[in-house]
């Protein structure tokens, strides 16, 4: 399907609405709400920006202090420059352990390396065990969103899934199960905990890697992170190059404003700092650890003019507040990443054929830019990638001479005023139909002045003329 | 009121208000004749670029933006635009259109340095907010992406209607969010911006103003379709309308 053909789908879907409403507007003020509570709020957006500025700076110092701290810890790094080799390298980790069952915590680059696919294909059972994206997997889906990648659900949805695979609980019908939303969540918590106990393997994502302490860091709401980092024999940790930060007094600032944006806490329920595997004096842990460090198209993102994508944080802020997500969603995407940022980074790193036009989808409004807590300049960067995916495909051919006939007619002044006159006479037989979609749209021609009247410049003549 | 006589000022008056609004134009005149400017209108002028730099078509953007450089060089005294927007392609645009390109890149920091939005130069720059404008009705002010957020201005329209004689200014909800206009994205994305504009109308409506104010052409067409197409009776107009607008004695 095309963009064009996903999001007609997408804008039909009446359901989908109604949870993207929801989201929108629950997101939004819960968002403000927290960021307007955070004393200097501006002044902390600023130093989160500083503090990611100067680790893509010094990106390489950074990432050897990390992989000597965790191997200092007893940990195992491990490098992998796509995404293949990333999945192999889990894959290898998990094997070497007779591995039958994998509990996930959420990860958007596991998502964007295809681990799972990997994993099941060698015939390993892999659960995701944060609430959404268990959801996601039960039903077969896709997340559409990178901090609820449910939310194009309703409870009713939820509600539905689950009874058909667990039935109901005891004593209770369909629809008092549909509103109990405590009933829905144990339900999937009776189903998880068994996998927790089970698992052979844990995989995680990596929020900041902390250069300075080898400590990685999870931020979740559920503290299926902490269980899958723990109670596994083997805990694997997989991180983008980027997510590096230089100290625990930046990661403080950072978490700061990543919580409000994301999900307008002050700060996540559970916030796990993984240093190592068990030590012969603790209880819990798992006997491995392993880092995977995953380039995957980021060192030459960081080359690029579009750089600024990698002080992304994956707070989901941008996705909340655009007002196209907030009309089609995360799927009409097509893409792991979705929304303002993931139209950026989706053809950075998947490539611009494949994802280009997905910068086609914005108003460039600059919400985005407006709520990013590292303040990445979103509305620029989609221009850009527009000027490269044109560069790239060559563009529509009739755009293309749309574009190149505007541009000659805007410098010849006989052709700009022959044009008017064309543009003007156009609109004018187009605002007859009611629904044709151009900008008039239906407009009345007596409603818009320049249908009659002359144009400014012949206005101005005119009125010189009288006061001469 | 206070009068600033005789400043040079040059009339961008954007290629949309040429075309088809040309009222907003004479709008404009009048406001900065009543504060006493002399105001110039460059005959060579079209258009600031936009539609192509937006649409990532730089290549034909960038001879555009070069003659509005050409145009608007040789003038003396400030730029003025009836439009966030416009004025935000040349802050903003033109140095990214002309990065590698010293000369232009020059040329755009001198003429940035003379070119202001309509509300902004008569608040910021005139340091005037009261027009003596007359305009009876409830009004509500719906903020351009592009003035708001590229050229950070919130108060400066606001603040010129809340001095305009028998209007009520009332807020509009949701204000700050897009019109779903976007320029071309209005034509290729046809649906998307309008379920995106229906928002905005049915915000209009909630708000109880008859008339919603705006200071970019774009936006208000785009808003004014859709307020006629779904049988509303309230309309949007541009900002220098409303100040233009005197009691009649």
């Amino acid at each position: 399907m095309t963009l064009q053909s996903r999001i007609h789908v997408a804008l039909q879907d009446d359901h989908l609405h109604q949870a993207l409403d929801g989201n929108y507007l629950r997101s939004l003020e819960s968002r403000s709400t927290a960021m307007a509570a955070l004393p200097d709020a501006e002044e902390v957006r600023d130093r989160a920006r500083d503090i990611r500025v100067d680790t893509l700076a010094h990106l390489d110092v950074y990432l050897e202090q990390l992989e000597s701290q965790v191997t200092n810890h007893g940990g195992v790094v491990h490098w992998a420059e796509n995404a293949e080799q990333a999945a192999t390298l889990v894959l290898q980790i998990a094997e070497a352990e007779g591995a039958q069952l994998v509990a996930k915590s959420k990860s958007m680059l596991t998502e964007e390396i295809g681990l799972n696919e990997v994993l099941q294909h060698s015939g390993l059972e892999v659960v995701e065990t944060d609430l959404g994206e268990y959801i996601i997997q039960l039903r077969g889906d896709r997340p559409s969103h990178i901090i609820a990648p449910a939310i194009h659900l309703t409870r009713t949805d939820i509600a539905q899934l689950f009874e058909t695979h667990f039935g109901l609980p005891n004593g209770v019908n369909s629809q008092d199960f549909r509103r109990d939303v405590p009933l829905l969540i144990e339900t999937a918590r009776k189903a998880l905990r068994k996998v927790f106990l089970d698992a052979d393997v844990g995989v995680s994502g990596v929020n900041f890697g902390v250069a300075e302490t080898g400590a990685l860091c999870l931020v979740t709401n559920e503290g299926n992170g902490r269980l899958v980092t723990t109670t596994p024999r083997v805990h694997v940790a997989v991180m983008g190059i980027e997510r590096v930060v230089p100290t625990t007094f930046d990661l403080e600032i950072m978490l700061r404003v990543l919580a409000r944006s994301a999900t307008g806490q002050k700060i996540s329920c559970y916030t796990t700092m993984v240093s190592g595997p068990r030590r012969s004096d603790e209880a819990d842990g798992p006997d491995e650890l392993h880092l995977v460090i995953v380039d995957n198209g980021r060192t030459s993102l960081l080359d690029s003019e579009l750089s600024e994508a990698l002080l992304c944080i994956r707070c989901g802020a941008c996705l909340n507040i655009c007002p196209v997500y907030r009309e089609i969603g995360g799927h009409a995407y097509d893409s792991v990443y979705p929304g303002p940022i993931g139209a950026i980074i989706s053809p950075a790193l998947g490539g611009l054929r494949k994802y280009g036009e997905l910068a086609q989808a914005s108003t460039i409004c600059g919400a985005c830019k407006d709520v990013c807590p590292v303040r990445i300049d979103i509305p620029s960067m989609l221009i850009k990638t527009r000027r490269q995916h044109l560069e790239t495909t060559g563009g529509a051919p009739t755009w293309n001479v749309v574009m190149k006939v505007w541009s000659w007619a805007m410098r010849w002044m006989p052709a700009y005023t022959i044009g008017l006159t064309i543009a003007r006479l156009c609109m004018r037989l187009l605002s007859r139909f009611p629904h044709y979609t151009l900008i008039s749209r239906g407009t009345n021609a007596s409603s818009v002045p320049g249908f009659i009247l002359p144009t400014f410049r012949k206005l101005w003549k005119r009125r010189k003329r009288v006061l001469s | 009121m206070e009068k600033s006589s005789n400043m040079q000022v040059q009339l961008f008056v954007t290629c949309l208000v040429d075309a088809i609004h040309p009222r907003i134009g004479e709008a404009t005149v009048a406001v900065l004749e009543r504060l006493r400017m002399s105001i110039g209108f460059p005959r060579g002028q079209t258009c600031c670029g936009q539609p192509a730099y937006n649409a990532g078509y730089h290549r034909e953007a960038r001879p555009v933006a070069i003659r509005f450089l050409d145009v608007f060089e040789p003038t003396e005294g400030v730029i003025v635009t009836p439009s966030g927007s416009c004025a935000a392609m040349i802050h903003h645009g033109f140095p990214e259109l002309f990065r590698e390109d010293p000369y232009n890149l020059s040329r755009s920091k001198s003429i940035i340095k003379r070119t202001y939005e309509l509300s902004q130069f008569l608040v910021n720059v005139l340091g005037v907010t009261n027009l003596n404008a007359h305009f009876d009705g409830v009004l509500t002010y719906h903020p351009s992406c592009h003035l708001l957020r590229d050229l950070g201005e919130r108060d400066a329209p606001l603040r010129l209607l809340h001095e305009v004689q028998g209007a009520e200014v009332v807020p509009l909800p949701r204000a700050e969010e897009c019109c779903g206009f976007g320029g071309l994205f209005s034509v290729k994305m046809s649906s998307l911006s309008e379920h995106i504009a229906r928002r905005k109308t049915s915000n209009i409506r909630a708000s109880g103003a008859a008339t919603c104010v705006t200071c970019d052409t774009g936006c208000l067409m785009n808003i004014n379709g859709h307020l006629s197409r779904e049988g509303h009776a309230a309309e949007c107009i541009h900002l220098a309308q409303v100040l233009a607008e005197q009691e009649i004695p």
